[in-house]
């Protein structure tokens, strides 16, 4: 055993509190950690190898579940990647409800992330009150869409369902009562000094850091980076409507806290004007896209977590050939190697938790390679023989 | 030998084990159900915490291989006591002022520290590493909070200048209950509420068991009676703590006539109080609650000690 031998903390394969599979080691000394090493992969389900076995129009309930939180974001996406490849623009009705969805969703995401945070810290009390005032958004969900998750409102071309005119007040209604508790929540938040105390300062990402690491979304806007899909390169309705991008500059937990509690606001703003556009703007809410020609195409979305980008390419016939997904996460997740290190073990988990981790959306799968013999243990069509394997058991077995 | 029958039994039943062991279940569950209220629950039915203990009783226990079999095993047994006879000792005080020796007080204290003592010894021969954390951050804690928690219980000693718990009594039978005539036994009683908060182990100081960061830290290895022990030995610290501070500052629990309901209501107070200290904030890091402690509670402890010397 030599001298300056390390303690590792697991936290994983399961996560204690996430409840995703990630693994993270944490080399400690005393309370201090000082490394850090990310394991992913536990959860992967093939989606991208699923993708091409799919028409176009399944394609996007497929990509719907690959999260369950930013369920609209991996639609819209690829619903962009899509008609940049058919070459198609959406009709301005569509626009306006693609972004009512998405910034909907942005609160709901931001909100759960926010009540998830409290629990982090040991402030369950926190964590009821947020969940409990998220309730409103979702009901509009089930209200517009009929869903409170998966809302199935995307299509390539458009969107599926019209917002009705007589649901608007009532929208309209539940928004503010929404923005109210928001606010309140908001304030105490911010106003709180234990939670200050326990959030400020912690986990800093500089600005040299947040662009050297690419990161996106919230996490990139806490240390002062100001991208956004929806401002630099605007999609739907954001080139439409007016709203701001919200940065801090500080880079801690505390700054990233208050970017995702501050976007809610800006998100309602967007939603309001959107609504009162959509009482003049009539017409068609999709466009029927007869055929895919071959080619490519990229589509982004800001979801909540940052930027989501969908690749999709065409041979001209019924299903793609290639479907490429990169969340978010993917690239977020890297910068706790920035922040962990130098923090005590009672902050890891709140900082690892700070960049609003999906794992689902991330995994990559990887061959795994027999160090000895060199030959493939497992791939991708491996673990696809052994899915069919299974089905044709099951069928077997219940004699289908 | 009657005599040592009815010593035993006034140990085992009343004010003992049971009767402590009942009500803490009790306190164990307004506390489950207030923090449900708080949050928008509903909350568990009343035997909830009843059934747990039952049910955890019924469990298997599981010994973690790299333990240390007969402290992993003793230790919550060593609290379930200490707890035990704090409470005991405090009941025969309150309810017969006579029977108080001198430096009870100080054995009270004593036997309050058990309950940490039993996780530290526990948590450190379970050979896990969530749990030597939790230990190393149990020890911590205990170090900051043990010193201003024994200065602001010693405060009403030094104002009335008798040892005895009996005397405390009697004399606020007399003249009111302590902290409303002595200022300095209200700060006191201020030092003392936090101290007890950590001594609880409920948030924001919950840090050794911190379920979010380490799991649980010294439980995470416990399971079925042994687990149940602790358990039960934390609802009873919720019924003896309390009433230790009611005993020192606040007139103490008497049941004759009115005064019966005003101790129960003494008691919710103080209870609904902890519940919702520990329900309106996040949990602190270990640095921080040092802090608290040592720069903050332990000076205030001082000046009230120092207050009560000339009088005040």
């Amino acid at each position: 055993m030599s001298q300056n031998r390390k303690t590792i903390i697991p936290i994983g394969p399961y996560h204690p509190l996430q409840e995703e599979p990630e693994f993270f080691e944490l080399s400690v000394e005393g309370e201090k950690v000082s490394d850090i090493d990310i394991h992913i992969g536990y959860n992967h389900r093939a989606i991208e190898q699923i993708a091409q076995r799919m028409t176009w129009d399944q394609l996007i309930f497929l990509v719907e579940r690959i999260c369950g939180i930013c369920s609209t974001s991996h639609p819209i996406a690829n619903c962009n990647a899509q008609e940049d490849l058919a070459g198609v623009e959406i009709p301005e009705r569509a626009k306006y409800i693609r972004s009512i969805v998405g910034e909907l969703e942005r609160i709901h995401s931001h909100l759960l992330w926010a009540g998830l945070a409290g629990h982090f810290i040991g402030y369950d009390t926190l964590w009821m009150w947020i969940w409990k005032y998220r309730e409103p958004v979702l009901e509009i969900f089930e209200k517009i869409t009929g869903n409170r998750n998966h809302y199935a409102m995307m299509k390539p071309g458009g969107v599926r369902r019209d917002i009705k005119e007589e649901d608007i007040p009532y929208l309209k209604k539940v928004l503010d009562e929404a923005e109210r508790k928001i606010d309140m929540i908001t304030k105490a938040v911010l106003d709180d000094p234990v939670l200050a105390a326990r959030l400020k300062g912690v986990g800093v990402l500089t600005k040299e850091d947040a662009i050297k690491y690419c990161t996106t979304g919230p996490v990139a806007r806490a240390s002062g980076v100001a991208i956004d899909v929806r401002r630099d390169d605007p999609y739907a309705a954001y080139g439409l409507v007016e709203w701001n991008v919200i940065t801090q500059e500080e880079g801690d937990v505390f700054a990233k806290t208050v970017v995702r509690l501050l976007e809610c606001f800006e998100s309602i703003k967007i939603i309001r004007q959107c609504l009162e556009k959509l009482k003049k703007v009539k017409g068609e809410i999709a466009v029927k896209i007869k055929e895919m020609p071959p080619g490519e195409g990229k589509g982004r979305h800001e979801a909540p977590r940052g930027e989501t980008f969908h690749y999709v390419r065409s041979d001209g016939s019924n299903n793609p050939v290639r479907v490429k997904v990169r969340a978010p996460t993917y690239v977020n997740l890297p910068t706790c190697k920035a922040t962990v290190p130098g923090e005590s073990i009672a902050d890891a988990a709140i900082i690892l938790a700070s960049i609003d981790p999906c794992y689902c959306c991330t995994d990559r799968m990887m061959r795994v390679v027999n160090k000895k013999s060199g030959k493939i243990e497992l791939d991708g069509s491996k673990l696809i023989k052994l899915s069919q394997e299974k089905t044709g058991r099951l069928r077997r077995e219940f004699g289908i | 030998m009657r005599e040592i029958l009815f010593v035993l039994l006034s140990f085992l039943i009343f004010p003992g084990f049971l009767f402590t062991a009942v009500v803490g279940l009790l306190a164990g569950w307004v506390d489950r159900k207030v923090t449900a209220r708080i949050q928008w629950r509903v909350g568990p039915p009343w035997y909830q915490n009843f059934v747990d203990f039952f049910k955890l009783m019924g469990k298997e226990t599981i010994l973690p291989s790299g333990a240390q079999k007969i402290s992993f095993l003793l230790s919550p047994l060593i609290g379930l006591i200490g707890i035990t006879l704090t409470s005991f000792i405090l009941w025969e005080m309150n309810l017969y002022p006579v029977r108080s020796f001198i430096g009870d007080l100080i054995v009270i204290l004593c036997l309050s520290i058990f309950p940490s003592l039993a996780l530290i010894i526990g948590g450190s021969a379970s050979g896990n590493l969530f749990a030597s954390l939790g230990v190393s951050r149990e020890t911590k804690l205990m170090l900051a909070y043990e010193l201003p928690f024994v200065i602001a219980v010693f405060t009403p000693i030094v104002a009335i200048r008798d040892i005895r718990i009996g005397s405390v009594l009697t004399y606020q039978m007399n003249n009111g209950m302590m902290f409303t005539h002595h200022l300095s036994s209200f700060i006191a009683l201020i030092v003392a509420f936090f101290c007890m908060q950590a001594k609880l182990a409920f948030v924001p100081f919950d840090i050794p068991e911190a379920e979010q960061e380490i799991m649980g830290g010294p439980l995470i290895e416990y399971s079925g009676p042994p687990l149940a022990m602790f358990k039960l030995t934390k609802a009873m610290m919720l019924f003896a703590l309390p009433v230790l501070l009611i005993t020192v500052f606040g007139g103490g629990m008497r049941f004759d006539g009115i005064q019966a309901l005003f101790s129960i209501v003494k008691y919710l107070i103080i209870l609904i109080l902890i519940i919702l200290v520990k329900n309106t904030n996040p949990r602190l890091r270990i640095d921080q609650a040092l802090r608290f402690f040592w720069l903050r509670m332990f000076p205030l402890a001082i000046v009230g000690f120092i207050m009560a010397l000339i009088g005040i």
